[in-house]
């Protein structure tokens, strides 16, 4: 888990059935090491917002019992970070 | 799952007991220029390719031991198919997966 | 989850049984900005994509968790068609 900033989203009509009703979002994590990549949003994230991630098969769980083909997703808001942003 | 290319075998006596019967081969990925691109690695062989072949290689750990169908066993890669030809479409004349 | 776009097909005549039946479709990923970057996945089609689209990839164990893929040895699967990109 790391935390990033919410970039942009994506729509999709044609999807898995898995991914019905759930909002993509692009995530540009914040270590500026990992490449920005794309998540299913768990808990209702907007664009600009600081958030906690979740990547790896793990990040399907979010969703459990629902069966979703799910490799990222976001699973928190940040509302404050003792850290220096960039 | 990655394009790569078998350029040698791997032959261990003295392995994990699960692992007698597989067949170790060592593989180079390739990109779609089929360029060698990365570093080789060792791939359960599946599929019965041989060297020269190009290969493609399933890299997650769950499919991998499901693929080699032995119950849990520390695999990580395993060659699912021999690769007969990549179709770019459109079409290239310079397709460098159907010269000979 | 990654974007790319289709850009051609897989044939394999020997390949592991479980795969059999499955559409093989080369994807080559894009960046956010839907540039190239040089990496390619060969992927399965669960969503009948056509040459061309952009498409939304999962990869690693992931890539099981779809109905048609489920059990399938298999570690990248196009799981949606993207139809708008919204960068802020």
């Amino acid at each position: 888990m790391n935390v990033g900033r919410v970039a942009g989203n994506l729509v999709s009509t044609v999807k898995d059935p898995g991914l019905e009703g759930h909002r993509i979002l692009l995530v540009r994590p914040l270590n500026g090491r990992e490449k920005p990549f794309w998540a299913l949003d768990a808990v209702g994230a907007g664009a600009g917002e600081v958030v906690l991630y979740c990547r790896q098969r793990e990040a399907s769980y979010a969703f459990h019992p629902d069966f979703v083909p799910c490799d990222a997703c976001v699973v928190g808001i940040v509302d404050e970070l003792d850290e220096v942003l960039p | 799952m990655k394009l790569a290319r078998v350029v040698g075998t791997v032959v261990a006596t003295q392995k994990f007991p699960k692992y007698e019967g597989l067949k170790f081969l060592q593989v180079q990925p390739l990109d779609l220029e089929k360029q060698p691109r990365g570093l080789p690695f060792t791939a359960i062989d599946m599929v019965d390719a041989g060297e020269g072949d190009d290969v493609l290689v399933c890299l997650e750990g769950q499919s991998a031991v499901d693929a080699v169908g032995l119950g849990e066993n520390p695999v990580d890669a395993v060659i699912m198919g021999v690769v007969d030809a990549v179709q770019f479409v459109p079409p290239r004349r310079d397709n460098p997966w159907t010269r000979g | 989850m990654r974007l790319g776009r289709v850009v051609g097909t897989v044939v394999s005549t020997r390949k592991d049984p479980k795969l059999v039946g499955l559409k093989l479709l080369v994807v080559g990923t894009v960046s956010p900005e839907l540039v190239a970057d040089g990496g390619y996945e060969v992927t399965v089609d669960t969503v009948q994509a056509g040459f061309g689209d952009l498409v939304i990839l999962c990869t690693g164990s992931s890539a099981r968790m779809t109905e048609r893929t489920k059990d399938a040895p298999v570690d990248a699967t196009i799981v949606g068609i993207v139809d708008t990109v919204n960068l802020d």
